[in-house]
């Protein structure tokens, strides 16, 4: 239990409440992070049913300004920045010049500049990166004093109607207002907000970044209302892979490439076009389905789960592919899983053998995601 | 009956030459829900320090090693159904499995009660 790896990690600016409110707390992408509060089955299913609020202050906010942040930033992503509208957000992929995944993000167009939200243990690299991709009238900003919530969950929007955030020009939409990939800046109080209708849950929900010396105040105010509690990253974990969401480092990393990853609808139309992005040539070689092998979700045939670092085997028993995230799903009583297997197998409803600690069991290939997603998507006219 | 513990969060009943197996409710506590038990095969010999179970949270799986070396004799099929009964009852309903000890004298490095109690509450 004691590692003395706790002494160099960071504390988060929520770490006091979080362990006031019971916390147990684990190392995780260099800081002291909350993995459960009450149990994950629990949190995970208040989730789903109510509003969870998790602290992400790990993950790194970042903005770029200058007239070529756009453009700049498109030399290393295959989203389309450049088009992206003002309060608008893109899900991408931050690529090397292999085209080998080094992180994902968000970004998004606040209408003075580009605000990214990357993942917390690759974010001195991602820096390092974009410092050295960015040309020089591009200025990049760590946010290291703003924390960052996010209450996710069907309740959420309810929950936040309830603080009295106003938007910071009059006319301007209420946080609520918001459809699914859009943002905005707010008040509360005297407090500004940066607030977007996003998350990694699969539910509809709020990102929110806050001053981290106002976090605590914005903290304890959504937890008071009754649709909300802290929930831990363990149940963080467990929605996302009921979402279907890969997760940076597990289910992706500098050796895969977006098509192997299943994830094609990063890659935009315009974009691939262009074929201008760090490894374009590699990427669009495999686009739309001739990589090798493919992130596929698993349903396991029995009850007992499948995790990281289990090997697909073919009928000689040979290694063919591995289990990237795996776990119970809480929603569906049932083991679910993320692995790599090849593309000819990639079709739902195959039936895979994996093996875990020499034991053969049974899988079959799952449409992704396990869960229905619960966005709060813009009428489509 | 004698109830002894190790350090690896077991318990262990003794009658005569049986021995039940399980994990300590402080053990439960920690793992979370429990979703899964994969329990021994009966018949199986277990050597002290081996592999004997794995027991499966939401998030992780744990081994959990042979208390004591025997012979499986019996497994708890309630598990199969219901692996939440280990939270629920660790102690108790939420046994893994049962033994015909080979090395009654492997129970004098275990704990008794009050030893596990201090061993717990020093971590």
């Amino acid at each position: 239990m004691s590692d003395d790896k706790t002494k160099t990690l960071k504390k988060l600016p929520l770490d006091s409440w979080h362990r006031s409110l019971g916390a147990r707390m684990v190392p995780f992408a260099g800081y002291e992070m909350p993995v459960q509060f009450e149990g994950v089955m629990a949190e995970h299913l208040w989730t789903r049913e109510n509003a969870g609020l998790f602290d992400v202050s790990h993950m790194g906010q970042v903005q770029l300004d200058g007239e070529g942040a756009a453009d700049a930033l498109e030399a290393i992503v295959p989203g389309n920045i450049s088009a992206l509208g003002a309060g608008k957000i893109r899900y991408t992929l931050l690529l090397a010049k292999d085209g080998g995944i080094l992180d994902d993000l968000m970004v998004t167009n606040t209408g003075r500049n580009l605000y990214l939200v990357v993942n917390g243990a690759t974010k001195h690299d991602d820096i390092a990166y974009f410092n050295a991709q960015l040309p020089s009238d591009v200025a990049l900003s760590h946010m290291e004093d703003s924390a960052l919530l996010a209450l996710q969950g069907p309740k959420a929007a309810e929950a936040l109607a309830k603080l009295n955030i106003s938007p910071m020009q009059p006319d301007w939409p209420v946080p609520t207002d918001l459809y699914f990939m859009e943002a905005g800046p707010f008040m509360w109080g005297d407090i500004p907000l940066g607030i977007s209708r996003s998350g990694y849950t699969g539910e509809d929900g709020f990102e929110i970044s806050v001053p981290a010396e106002h976090a605590e105040k914005l903290a304890v105010a959504l937890c008071a209302l009754e649709e909300v509690k802290a929930i831990g990253l363990g149940a963080r974990d467990s929605l996302r892979l009921e979402a279907g969401l890969p997760l940076y480092g597990h289910d992706m990393d500098a050796d895969v490439l977006p098509v192997e990853a299943n994830l094609n609808f990063a890659l935009s139309k315009a974009r691939r076009e262009e074929g201008n992005f760090a490894g374009a040539e590699q990427v669009l070689a495999q686009y739309p389905d001739k990589a090798d092998k493919k992130r596929v979700g698993l349903f396991v045939n029995g009850r007992q789960p499948i995790r990281e670092g289990a090997s697909v085997v073919d009928a000689d028993g040979n290694s063919i592919g591995a289990v990237t995230s795996g776990g119970f799903s809480p929603t569906l009583q049932k083991p679910i899983a993320m692995a790599y297997v090849p593309t000819v197998l990639a079709e739902t409803g195959t039936e895979i053998t994996v093996e875990q600690r020499g034991k053969a069991i049974s899988c079959t290939v799952a449409d992704m995601p396990f869960v229905p997603h619960n966005y709060h998507r813009k009428p489509k006219l | 009956m004698s109830r002894y513990y190790t350090d690896e969060h077991e318990w262990v009943d003794v009658e005569g030459e049986t021995a039940t197996v399980g994990i300590t409710d402080y053990a439960q506590e920690q793992l979370g829900d429990i979703v899964f038990v994969e329990t021994p095969e009966t018949g199986a010999e277990l050597a002290q320090g081996d592999d004997a179970a794995v027991v499966e949270s939401v998030k992780a799986a744990s081994d959990v090693y042979a208390a004591v070396s025997g012979t499986v004799v019996e497994v708890n099929d309630a598990l199969e159904d219901e692996p939440a009964l280990v939270n629920s009852s660790a102690e108790e309903d939420g046994w893994f499995f049962r033994v015909t000890l080979s090395d009654k004298s492997e129970l004098d490095d275990l704990m008794d009660e009050k030893a596990y109690k201090a061993f717990v509450d020093g971590l």
